[in-house]
C-alpha cells in the first residue's frame, strides 16, 4: 500500500544522452512494472482455478436447486424453493442427517479421548520413538476404500471374524449390517480405526511444544504424571484440539465412502432399510440414481449451511471455554498464592 | 496453528545440545520426567501395534484363502496358499492394471499443480507487497472451511457438457488448486525467507521470476515436499467424484470398490484386491514414513 515517492519525477535528471535516459527510464519502468504485476501473475492461477472448479460450482449449486432439473432431461421449470420445502419435509433427509450424526458423534468423540491418550502415552521418553510413531500411523495409509471393504468382511453377519469371536464368548451374532446402532459402529469403526493415530500425531506435536520447564516446575511441587496431564498438558494443546475437532466436524458431516461401500449386498445405498444411509449417500443417491439434480442441489446446500454452522459453534464455544478459563485461572491464582502464603513454600501434595 | 512448523521440535534427549539440556537432564533425573516408561506403556503400545495391524493381516489371510476358510468353525489365522489364484480373480473381474496407472497420472498431476500454484501463491503473500494481499488472504482462510465438494452437481453438468465424462481429465480438474495449500506454503515462507534475501537479489538485478526461482523455491523444498505427501494421499484416496464423473476409466479405488458390485461376495477375492492395492502405499510408507509424521506434526494437516 505505502508506495515510496519515486525521485524521478521530482529530479530533473542531468542525463547527457536523451537515448540512455529513454532506454533507462524504460527499463526502470519495466521493472516497476514487474514489482507491481507480478504478485497478482503469482496469486492469480489460484484463485481463477479456484474460481471456476471450487466456488462457482458451489454457487451454481444454488441454482440447480431452485429449479427442477434432470440428470438426463436437464432444466425444467423454475420452481423456488419448493426443492428445500420438499427435504426439510421428508423423513427419508432427517434419516441420513440422524444416521450422519450418529455416526459422527460415534467416531469423533471416542476418537478424540483416544487419540490424546496416545499422543500422551507418546510423549514419555520412548525407546525406538520413530518406530512406534509409524506404527500408530499405518491404518492411514490404508485407503478408505479398503477400509471398507476390510471391515465390510469382518462385520460380516453369517461369516465374519467378529461375530465369530464373539460366539465365542458366547454372545449370539450380531446383525451389523441390518441394525442401527450396529452398523452406525461398525462404520465409526472404520473411521476410527484409520484416523486415530493420525490425530495422535498432531496432538503430540502440540504436547511436545509445551515448554519441559513447565512441567519440570509442577513435579518440583510434586505434581505427578496425572495431575501433569490434567492441568499442564490439557490446557496448552486445546487449540490443537479445537483444529482436530474442527476437520474432523468437516470431514465427519461429510462421510461417504465407508457406508457407501459397507453392505454392497443391498439394493440402496446405505442399507435394505436406509439405516446407515448417510446424507452425502442420500444426496448421491437423489442426484445419480433418482436423478433428481434440484432435490440433490437443495441437499447440498442444506449440509452446508449445517456444517459451516457446526463450524461457526465449535469456535464459539471454543472462545467461552477459553474466556471461561482465563477468568477461573486468575481465581486459582489468587487462591495459590494465599495458600503458598499459608503454608510456606511448602505446597500440599494434590 | 500451522506456524509450528518453522518451529524446532523440543527435543532435550537430543545429543550435542547445549548446556542448559545437560542441566535439565540432571534435574530430571530425581523427578521422573524423562524417566523410561515401564512395560505398562510398550505393553499399550504393543495392543495398538497389533490392533491397527490386524485388519491388513485380516486381509492378507483371507486374501490369501478359498472363501471356504469363512465358513470353518475357527476363523483363518493364517494365510492360505491361494493368494495367486484369488489375484488372477481380481485381474479378471477390474481393469487393475489400468486403473493403477490412471491413478498414478491422475495423483502425480494433481500433486505437481497444487505444490507449483500454491507455491507461487504462498510466496506472493508472505514476501510480496500488494494492494489487496490481506484482503485476498482472509478469503483463501475462509474458503479452506468451505466443504468445495458439495459442489458435485454443477461440476458434473460442467463436465458433462464438455464432454470430459469418463476422462481421467475430469478427475483431475477439480482438485487442481487448494486453498489448503496456499496457506500452508504460506505459514511456512513466512518465516523461512528473510526479507533481506528478497532484497539482496533485486538489488544484483533480479526480476521478480528469477528471484522467486532461486530464492524462494530453494527455500520452500521441505514444504513443498511435506505438501506433495498429502496431497498425493488426498488425490489418491479421493473416491465420491471420481467414481460419479469416470467409473468406466476407474481410478485404482473406483475398480477396488468394483470388487464388491457383483450380487454375490466373494470376500476372498475383494480382500485380495485390497491387499494388492495396499501394497504400493505400503511402500510409500516404509520409504517415506519418516517425513510423513514429520509433515502431520509440524503442519497439523489434515489430508
Amino acid at each position: 500500500m505505502t508506495r515510496t515517492l519515486e525521485p524521478e519525477t521530482s529530479a530533473p535528471a542531468p542525463l547527457k544522452r536523451p537515448g540512455r535516459a529513454s532506454a533507462l527510464t524504460y527499463k526502470h519502468r519495466l521493472s516497476r512494472l514487474d514489482v507491481k504485476v507480478s504478485p497478482y501473475l503469482y496469486v492469480a492461477p489460484f484463485f481463477v482455478l479456484f474460481g471456476l472448479v471450487g466456488l462457482f460450482p458451489l454457487v451454481y449449486t444454488f441454482v440447480v436447486s431452485l429449479n427442477n432439473w434432470n440428470l438426463l432431461s436437464g432444466p425444467g421449470e423454475w420452481v423456488g424453493f419448493d426443492n428445500y420445502a420438499a427435504e426439510l419435509s421428508d423423513p427419508l433427509f432427517w434419516n441420513s442427517l440422524f444416521n450422519t450424526m450418529s455416526i459422527f458423534l460415534l467416531s469423533s468423540i471416542p476418537q478424540l479421548v483416544v487419540a490424546t491418550a496416545i499422543a500422551a502415552i507418546l510423549d514419555q521418553n520412548l525407546r525406538a520413538k520413530t518406530f512406534w510413531r509409524m506404527s500408530i500411523l499405518i491404518p492411514y495409509v490404508v485407503t478408505p476404500v479398503a477400509v471398507a471393504l476390510i471391515f465390510s468382511s469382518m462385520f460380516s453377519e453369517q461369516s465374519g471374524l467378529v461375530n465369530h469371536l464373539l460366539s465365542f464368548v458366547g454372545v449370539d451374532p450380531i446383525l451389523w449390517k441390518t441394525d442401527v446402532l450396529p452398523s452406525h459402529l461398525a462404520i465409526a469403526g472404520m473411521v476410527n480405526w484409520r484416523w486415530t493415530g493420525y490425530n495422535a500425531l498432531i496432538l503430540l506435536a502440540a504436547m511436545q511444544s509445551v515448554p519441559r520447564d513447565i512441567h519440570e516446575s509442577a513435579a518440583l511441587d510434586g505434581a505427578g504424571f496425572v495431575r501433569r496431564f490434567f492441568s499442564i498438558t490439557l490446557p496448552s494443546i486445546r487449540p490443537t484440539m479445537i483444529f482436530v475437532i474442527i476437520t474432523a466436524t468437516i470431514g465427519g458431516l461429510q462421510i461417504f465412502t465407508e457406508p457407501r461401500l459397507y453392505d454392497a449386498t443391498s439394493s440402496t445405498a446405505g442399507g435394505a432399510h436406509r439405516q446407515f444411509q448417510t446424507t452425502v449417500l442420500y444426496l448421491w443417491e437423489m442426484a445419480f440414481q433418482r436423478q433428481n439434480f434440484g432435490k440433490a442441489s437443495a441437499i447440498a446446500l442444506i449440509l452446508f449451511v449445517i456444517i459451516v454452522a457446526f463450524g461457526v459453534l465449535n469456535y464459539l464455544i471454543s472462545q467461552r471455554i477459553a474466556t471461561a478459563d482465563s477468568r477461573s485461572d486468575a481465581k486459582n491464582n489468587k487462591r495459590a498464592v494465599r495458600r503458598t502464603l499459608r503454608n510456606g513454600a511448602k505446597e500440599p501434595r494434590a | 496453528m500451522t506456524d509450528t512448523i518453522a518451529r524446532p521440535e523440543t527435543t532435550p534427549e537430543l545429543p550435542g545440545q547445549t548446556v542448559t539440556v545437560k542441566r535439565g537432564k540432571t534435574k530430571h533425573k530425581g523427578l521422573g520426567i524423562d524417566r523410561r516408561p515401564g512395560f505398562l506403556t510398550y505393553g499399550i503400545l504393543i495392543a495398538l501395534f497389533a490392533g491397527g495391524t490386524y485388519p491388513l493381516w485380516w486381509s492378507v489371510v483371507v486374501g490369501a484363502s478359498p472363501s471356504s476358510v469363512l465358513s470353518q468353525d475357527w476363523p483363518p489365522l493364517l494365510p492360505g496358499g491361494q493368494f495367486w489364484t484369488n489375484v488372477a480373480a481380481v485381474f479378471d473381474t477390474i481393469p487393475f492394471w489400468q486403473a493403477l496407472l490412471n491413478s498414478v497420472i491422475v495423483s502425480t498431476i494433481i500433486t505437481v499443480s497444487v505444490v507449483s500454484f500454491s507455491t507461487l501463491a504462498g510466496y506472493a503473500f508472505a514476501k510480496l507487497k500488494f494492494r489487496g494481499s490481506n484482503g485476498l488472504m482472509v478469503f483463501v482462510v475462509a474458503t479452506m472451511a468451505i466443504p468445495t465438494q458439495l459442489g458435485i452437481i454443477p461440476l458434473f453438468i460442467l463436465m458433462r457438457e464438455f464432454g470430459w465424462t469418463g476422462s481421467i481429465g475430469a478427475i483431475i480438474v477439480p482438485t487442481l488448486v487448494t486453498a489448503f495449500g496456499v496457506f500452508f506454503m504460506r505459514q511456512y515462507l513466512v518465516d523461512v525467507i528473510p526479507d533481506e534475501l528478497i532484497e539482496a537479489a533485486r538489488v544484483d538485478g533480479a526480476n521478480m521470476i528469477t528471484t522467486f526461482w532461486n530464492v524462494a523455491v530453494p527455500a520452500a523444498r521441505p514444504a513443498m515436499a511435506i505438501l506433495s505427501l498429502f496431497t498425493f494421499m488426498m488425490a489418491w484416496t479421493d473416491f465420491l467424484w471420481p467414481m460419479i464423473v469416470s467409473p468406466q476409466n476407474p481410478t485404482l479405488q473406483v475398480a477396488l470398490s468394483q470388487l464388491q458390485s457383483a450380487r454375490y461376495i466373494d470376500y476372498s477375492v475383494v480382500l485380495a484386491g485390497a491387499v494388492l492395492a495396499t501394497l504400493p502405499l505400503l511402500v510409500l510408507f516404509v520409504l517415506a514414513g519418516k517425513q510423513l509424521i514429520s509433515g502431520i506434526m509440524a503442519g497439523a494437516v489434515k489430508g
